[in-house]
């Protein structure tokens, strides 16, 4: 498709996301059957997960304070009282013919996640709400040519489906809200965040309308986004489509697309007006739910520092740049760890360095997280004051000492002394050892006195090898210039 | 209520089933006669009164988060028309 930036650049597009995320739970919504990905199939099931008649649900509580956590991430007004309804449509993945979720009393109202737009710039992206409900069986179609398989082990697994209002205004900062969703529920620890397993899936709203219109255009809603990057695939590929359209004075129709990732388009699935009636009613089988402010209170009290708030304290009160503080608030396991070393030394810099630096080479090298790294972050910060108090110099600690504490338990300060490596900032000591090595090198020393400063170097590297690398090179380096006065 | 063609139709879809000729007129009247008795409860003024959903009071009837395995895969499966050891059946869902 050629579209020319001239008449692009006439158009806004307009996107909203769904998000549905499996909670990681141990049982499903509404039983206690396993919820537990890539088991033999048929086999996390129980008489409610099948449909049987004559069976009750009943609700997991875990799935409310995970919901909870969501709306508290987002700042969600949580709703007091709360009942679920029926979904009804027939599926063959859908043994009772209907879907437990919430219409009426979503768990979660309004709210907002900050997100960077198309520019870089800070932007907020509202939340129309956060409800709960319950994952389809899998339907499978490619094992068996003349049959549909029916999987029912994820049926009854525990959702929340995350509605961002329409605020969305490009596929860059789809891709940047997805990405902090997703950082979100991993930092709870509500949901792995795996879109290739599916357990965080994303349609896209999108339509078009001309610039400076207050009137949106018609939307379509595609499905099967496995990925962020596919999310904002597809998102580009609707946005040209639905322009060319209205070039054309084509109509849209309301309609639910399906993406190929392989071809980057998306094509018409069903027409809205026809298929869905899901003829909403309330639930009976579950009794309301009630959430008291002393609940939303534990449920808080349970939260982790959340990476928006670690950002702004990193970039705002440590010092740090935003580049380091985008590093180190990426995964919530990091940023743990960089609070744990900051917990005993003041000096952040060097703190972000060392975790950015050195452990994180050795975690790559190794294949292996945070939680499996050798050191405690109690020892990264010995190690740090240690170099700041001067006994031990930089180079030191990252050539020697450094891959030391990867093979020992003993604290830095113990290590470096059984081997010698405690740097000499003693000045009589090094006084005696820097008149060694003037006497050692007459015509050096002469040429040195005599104004030629590059021979600082050489008079350096003398006495470093006669300290066994123990002088601190900053009194040393003063002590030579003062001596050769 | 007037049960239309139309209606049985959209109804017949939602829930997947065919009705056609003489079972559809059958359809047509069982559904009007259901409607009518239905209907019935129209006669009751019900302004002002709340709607009920629950037939009790209870609130936060909820269950610990703890795995228990209540039927194997081979009752699972038991009363399935059509299966094999592992999956339930069906006629193929996807036209290629």
């Amino acid at each position: 498709m050629g579209l020319s930036e001239e008449i692009r650049n006439k158009y806004q597009a307009v996107i909203g996301l769904e998000v549905h995320a499996q909670m990681l739970t141990k049982t499903k919504a509404y039983s206690n059957d396993k919820n537990e990905f890539g088991s033999q199939p048929n086999t996390n099931i129980s008489a409610i997960t099948l449909g049987h008649p004559g069976t009750l649900p009943r609700m997991n509580k875990k799935t409310i304070d995970f919901a909870i956590k969501m709306g508290l991430a987002c700042e969600s007004d949580i709703a007091p009282e709360q009942y679920f309804a029926r979904k009804n449509y027939f599926y063959p993945d859908l043994p009772k013919g209907y879907q437990i979720t919430q219409d009426t009393t979503p768990i979660c109202t309004g709210g907002k996640v900050i997100v960077k737009d198309g520019e870089g710039a800070e932007k907020e992206v509202g939340i129309t709400r956060i409800h709960m409900e319950e994952d389809a069986g899998k339907s499978i179609h490619d094992i068996d040519p003349f049959n549909t398989l029916i999987d029912l082990n994820r049926a009854g697994v525990p959702l929340i489906e995350i509605v961002s209002e329409p605020d969305i205004r490009s596929s860059q900062e789809a891709y940047n809200y997805l990405t902090e969703i997703r950082k979100l529920v991993r930092y709870l620890d509500i949901c792995d965040g795996n879109m290739e397993e599916g357990s965080l899936r994303c349609d896209a709203n999108v339509s078009v309308m001309l610039k400076g219109s207050s009137e949106y255009g018609t939307r379509t809603e595609t499905k099967n986004l496995n990925s962020i990057r596919n999310v904002q695939r597809a998102i580009d590929f609707e946005i040209e489509r639905q322009i060319i359209a209205n070039e054309n004075g084509e109509t849209i129709n309301q309609e639910t697309r399906n993406f190929n990732a392989v071809t980057g388009t998306t094509t018409a699935m069903r027409s809205k007006e026809a298929a869905n009636d899901y003829r909403y009613f309330p639930e009976p089988d579950l009794q309301p739910i009630s959430v008291d402010q002393n609940h939303i209170d534990r449920v808080q009290s349970t939260m982790p520092p959340l990476p928006a708030a670690l950002f702004k304290k990193y970039t705002q009160e440590l010092g740090l740049s935003a580049y380091d503080a985008e590093i180190l608030t990426d995964q919530k396991e990091i940023a743990l760890f960089f609070e744990d070393i900051i917990s005993n030394t003041k000096n952040y810099k060097s703190a972000a360095n060392w975790l950015m630096g050195s452990v994180k080479s050795y975690l790559n090298e190794k294949a292996i997280g945070i939680g499996e790294f050798p050191i405690s972050a109690a020892r990264i910060s010995e190690l740090i004051n240690l170099i700041d108090s001067g006994k031990v110099s930089n180079n030191l600690a990252s050539q020697k000492l450094f891959p030391a504490m990867l093979e020992s338990d003993d604290s830095p300060l113990k290590i470096a002394e059984v081997n010698n490596w405690i740097q000499d900032s003693d000045e009589d000591a090094i006084k005696n050892m820097v008149l060694e090595v003037f006497a050692e090198n007459p015509s050096e020393f002469e040429r040195f006195k005599g104004g030629e400063k590059k021979l600082m170097g050489f008079l350096m590297g003398q006495l470093m090898k006669k300290s066994q690398g123990k002088a601190d090179p900053k009194s040393a380096s003063k002590l030579i210039n003062e001596l050769a006065k | 209520m007037e049960i239309t063609d139309d209606l049985v139709e959209h109804i017949a879809h939602l829930a997947r089933l065919e009705f056609e000729g003489e079972k559809k007129e059958a359809i047509k009247a069982d559904l009007t006669k259901i409607i009518g008795f239905v209907d019935q409860l129209n006669a009751v003024d019900t302004e002002g009164v709340e709607p009920l959903i629950f037939m009790t009071n209870s609130i936060n009837v909820l269950r610990e988060d703890e795995v228990k395995e209540t039927i194997t895969q081979v009752e699972a499966l038991k009363n399935a028309p059509h299966k094999d050891s592992d999956y339930f059946k069906i006629p193929k869902v996807l036209k290629k």
